[in-house]
């Protein structure tokens, strides 16, 4: 009864949410929204039992994401209307709407047709959730986990290059003259 | 009862708001905003199959959409950064024209 509570509230909630960031013309009010949608949708984790996903997805999405964008809002002009020309509605929400939907019966056609069984289950006996998901992460998916710490890496340092000043000149080749009547 | 088909549904309309603003928005900090709602409504398709299949996978898949995700917004929003101190306006109808 409670699950069912829970599900439409948070479901509701959520699509007004995505609604309000899809549809604002304010990039403020888009960007609040999104970070709220973020925390509803943690909900939902939380609801199906994958306790670590939802803590993940509150400190990553609304922690990380959402303050990489407050600081990305501070280099744009934030308080003014965002003007678009839009044309032809109707074909882009028809087009958005079939090919949402094609995807989602191409994507679960094979999980109705076939029976697919289970290669790692989710229970096993005596161990959380967070338990469960560092025995597989650390076993079966240990190359694409250390794949991703090394895409996270590359991010970070495109990150600090592409935004900071002059750290695409190489430091040590560069006339320091002034810097060195500075330190003296 | 919640099935397995309600988590579907609420993901693929998750996914058609995200792809109706990727479509329809024309302002790029607007578009990484849609780009991350369709990463969302992808996971909670994920974690839900892991949940009524039995299988952990989904949510280690999801963890590393998750990760995807946050590199995508390091580089993207570096790179909207660099373009707007170059041209001074982040919209996609001045973007679309390569001056050579």
């Amino acid at each position: 009864m409670f699950e069912v509570i829970a599900f439409y509230t948070f479901s509701i909630l959520t699509i007004i949410m995505f609604g309000i960031t899809v549809f604002s013309q304010n990039a403020l009010y888009a960007m609040s929204a999104l970070a709220g949608g973020m925390i509803f949708i943690s909900g939902f984790f939380f609801l199906l039992g994958a306790e670590f996903l939802g803590v993940v997805q509150i400190i990553v999405y609304s922690g990380a994401i959402m303050a990489v964008y407050a600081f990305g809002m501070m280099f744009f002009d934030t308080t003014r209307d965002v003007k678009e020309n839009i044309h032809s509605k109707k074909i882009l929400y028809t087009l958005s709407v079939a090919s949402a939907v094609l995807i989602v019966v191409i994507l679960s056609a094979p999980i109705f047709s076939s029976q697919i069984e289970a290669l790692y289950p989710l229970n096993i006996d005596g161990a959380s959730n967070t338990q469960v998901i560092g025995l597989v992460l650390y076993t079966k998916y240990l190359v694409p986990f250390q794949l991703t710490g090394v895409m996270l890496l590359v991010a970070m340092i495109s990150g600090i290059l592409l935004v900071s000043k002059r750290m695409d000149l190489n430091l040590t080749q560069e006339d320091n003259s002034e810097e060195k009547r500075e330190i003296v | 009862m919640i099935t397995l088909t309600h988590y579907l549904v609420l993901s693929g309309i998750l996914f058609s708001i995200g792809l109706i603003g990727v479509i329809r928005r024309k302002n790029i900090l607007m578009l990484f905003f849609a780009t991350e709602i369709m990463l969302n409504s992808v996971n909670i398709g994920f974690v839900a199959v892991a949940l009524y299949y039995g299988d952990i996978a989904g949510q280690v898949f999801a963890l590393f959409i998750i990760a995807v995700a946050a590199s995508e917004v390091a580089v993207g929003l570096g790179l909207l950064v660099l373009y707007y101190k170059r041209t001074g306006s982040i919209n996609l109808d001045t973007l679309q024209t390569m001056k050579g």
